[in-house]
């Protein structure tokens, strides 16, 4: 079985955000990018299942920018096989949405034909959490998402999910669009024999063109503005204090 | 050309890699994942580190185990003998994180002394094998009481006996001999008499713990990077065979220079990854402390300060990177290498002060980590060749070309 991985190149969880003063969106320029970090989860689940023996290749896919190159790298050097650029735009700070991703790795999959795509159940930058279901619906596939637990047995997984009661676990029949949540794994750091085996993996550049779909956005973003700021905190002396606050504030 | 490879520098922010350096998307992952390496398994060990002055076995143990398993282990030795072969700009980068973490915990982020290249027939599966596999820990000794930048002026003697060699005397300041399982040892074994007086000759010795006249012990406690151990090495008549001469007899000096040339790049490039880790501290509070009503970072005085502390930061970055990427392409570089340790080393005495001055009082407590960097800066420009002995070494290199 070939296991295909969508990554997207995303604003490092670790810098902090600015906003563009023109309120259009986060500043990309020259601030450090790292892989989607439940993507990073999706290339390690991959990987563990390539080594259990469950799939024979790893292929990871990118739609973006060129720098997403090095996204795709990473992946590499993680494990994967392989990997595909799918280059859909030129300015760092064009955002792709989540149907022509979708319809982009429809393209991908029809082209590779694998038997599982494993993606991360959101992007951390804009947290629509949508590309996934899209995807489902596009290949008619099943889906399963929010994985904690994933096992493949021959033509169906048993994926345990994670959802607000608890968890809740399904059975779906393969191929199938797994999306992963935050519990399923700790990935493994790149060990150095793999970082320098991955400049010699095969990394295939595509556009979009190419898999004939249109990228122009169907969403108008108004404004992104900064978080609220939150309000400084009292201290209270006692229990019974606490709870006196909480009601004048309304939260008990 | 270094000039036509030095892309663009990224603006630094909190959480950020800082220098892009005519880089690679491996020189990236590997300087990313020694990075994340030190956030993860090492931070949270540090303060048990600083607090108790030692490193617990099993932690030890577990980070060398890690690194073995990440690859990492000895990755400034060549493929030939199993190991990553990382070139000097990329062992660079790696050297740069891991001068993010404390040093007496990052010692197990094992790199053993490249001069064990040098190792021939016996030696080689007695003391290189093992030590790139991470099953025996090396340390090395030069300096005595009495011989520091002079290391010509060493007592510590050996002196033949049939075919073996018995040595008396003293080494001092000898990093990581606590955990050591093998000593590569300079010790005198004859004079020469020269126009300008008499000469030392200096022969490399591998002294096993626990020979016989041989003892470790421990030495003193040092201000800077606490855990991180300097021993005292004794020599009590102690019979060492033919085979335990690392290189030439009376060829200490062409091993030195053959294999520890580069080592104070490793000193420049800590300077820098621990500056960047002190930046962050800085650059957080001015962006956060508030005084007469408004962010100290808005203050001049303060806003100045981050503005020059980044730009030394950057400086003594490409200083580094660039002599190791000097020596990768086979230039000379001795000139080069001692401006990065010069001007890193005291790079970081400045950016560690002036961290400490944005803090303020509370840059003094022991509750931020600022006074440890502060401290811990402070032997970068004493060891591996003082700052005053990189001078010598920059200056000589000029002016002796012109007779001067
Ligand atoms: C914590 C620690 C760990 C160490 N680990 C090791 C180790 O593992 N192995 C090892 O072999 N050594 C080690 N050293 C020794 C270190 O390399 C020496 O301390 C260093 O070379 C300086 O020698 P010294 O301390 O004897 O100072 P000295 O050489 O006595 O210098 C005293 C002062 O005189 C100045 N000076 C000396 N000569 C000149 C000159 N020609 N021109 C101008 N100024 C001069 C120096 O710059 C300095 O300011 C360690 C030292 C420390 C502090």
């Amino acid at each position: 079985m070939k296991v295909l991985v969508p990554v997207k190149r995303v604003i490092d969880y670790n810098v902090k955000v600015r906003v563009k003063a023109d309120g259009s969106g986060v500043d990309l320029a020259n601030v450090k990018m790292s892989m989607n970090p439940f993507d990073e989860i999706a290339v390690e689940e991959a990987i563990r299942l390539k080594e259990k023996g469950v799939a024979e290749e790893v292929v990871a896919v990118s739609i973006g920018v060129k720098q997403a190159q090095e996204t795709l790298r990473t992946a590499l050097a993680m494990g994967a096989d392989r990997a595909i650029l799918v280059i859909a735009a030129d300015d760092v700070h064009t955002d792709i949405e989540p149907l022509a991703v979708a319809k982009i790795l429809k393209g991908v999959i029809d082209e590779e034909q694998p038997g599982l795509v494993l993606c991360g159940k959101q992007a951390i930058d804009n947290d629509m959490n949508a590309t996934g279901q899209m995807l489902a619906a596009l290949t008619g596939w099943s889906q399963a998402t929010f994985a904690s637990e994933v096992a493949i047995d021959g033509d169906s997984a048993t994926v345990t999910r994670e959802v607000d009661g608890g968890l809740q676990t399904i059975k779906v029949k393969m191929p199938a669009i797994i999306s992963v949540d935050l519990r399923l794994n700790e990935p493994r750091y790149a060990t150095l024999p793999n970082i320098m085996k991955a400049k010699k993996k095969p990394l295939d550049e595509k556009t979009a063109a190419d898999y004939g779909v249109d990228t122009a956005p169907r969403l108008e973003i108004v404004k992104t503005g900064e978080p609220e700021e939150r309000a400084a905190g009292i201290k209270v002396g006692s229990v019974d204090e606490l709870v006196e606050k909480l009601k004048e504030a309304g939260a008990v | 050309m270094i000039a036509a490879s030095l892309a663009t520098s990224v603006s630094s922010g909190l959480g950020e890699e800082a220098m892009i350096f005519g880089q690679t998307d491996e020189h990236h992952m590997i300087a990313d994942t020694v990075r994340s390496f030190v956030e993860k398994e090492i931070y949270h060990h540090e303060e048990l580190v600083e607090r108790t002055g030692e490193v617990p076995h099993e932690i030890a143990q577990e980070i060398k185990q890690k690194t073995i398993d990440l690859g990492f282990y000895a990755c400034n030795f060549p493929e030939s003998v199993g190991c990553a072969g990382l070139n000097h700009l990329e062992f660079a980068l790696v050297e740069r994180e891991l001068g993010r973490g404390s040093m007496a915990l990052t010692h197990f982020f094992g790199r053993p002394q490249n001069i064990l290249m040098a190792c021939e027939g016996e030696q080689v599966e007695r003391y290189l094998m093992p030590a790139v596999r991470g099953e025996k820990m090396d340390a090395l000794a030069m300096t005595e009481p009495g011989a520091g930048s002079d290391v010509r002026g060493m007592k510590c003697a050996a002196v033949r006996d049939g075919s073996d060699w018995v040595v008396n005397g003293t080494k001092h300041f000898i990093s990581g001999a606590e955990h050591a399982d093998f000593v590569i040892v300079f010790i005198a074994t004859g004079e020469d008499q020269t126009p300008k007086g008499p000469k030392k000759r200096i022969t490399a010795f591998l002294v096993d713990r626990g020979h016989p006249g041989f003892t470790i012990r421990d030495g003193y406690k040092s201000v800077s990077h606490r855990g991180y151990k300097n021993m005292i090495l004794e020599f009590d008549d102690c019979r060492l065979p033919a085979e335990a001469v690392l290189g030439e007899v009376d060829g200490g000096f062409e091993v030195m220079n053959t294999w520890l040339y580069a080592t104070r790049i490793t000193v420049a490039a800590m300077s820098v990854g621990r500056a960047r880790r002190v930046f962050d501290y800085a650059l957080d509070y001015a962006a956060t402390r508030e005084q007469f009503g408004q962010k100290i970072g808005k203050f001049q005085g303060v806003s100045f300060q981050i503005a020059d502390m980044i730009t030394e930061i950057d400086a003594a970055d490409l200083l580094t990177l660039a002599s190791a990427d000097r020596l990768d392409k086979g230039l000379p570089a001795n000139r080069e290498i001692a401006s990065a340790k010069l001007y890193a080393s005291e790079m970081l005495a400045r950016v560690t002060d002036a961290a400490i001055q944005i803090h303020g009082g509370m840059g003094l407590m022991d509750d931020y980590p600022l006074e440890r960097f502060w401290r811990d800066a402070r032997v970068e420009r004493i060891w591996d060749g003082t700052s005053e002995i990189q001078r010598h070494i920059i200056s000589r290199d000029l002016l002796r070309a012109l007779g001067a």
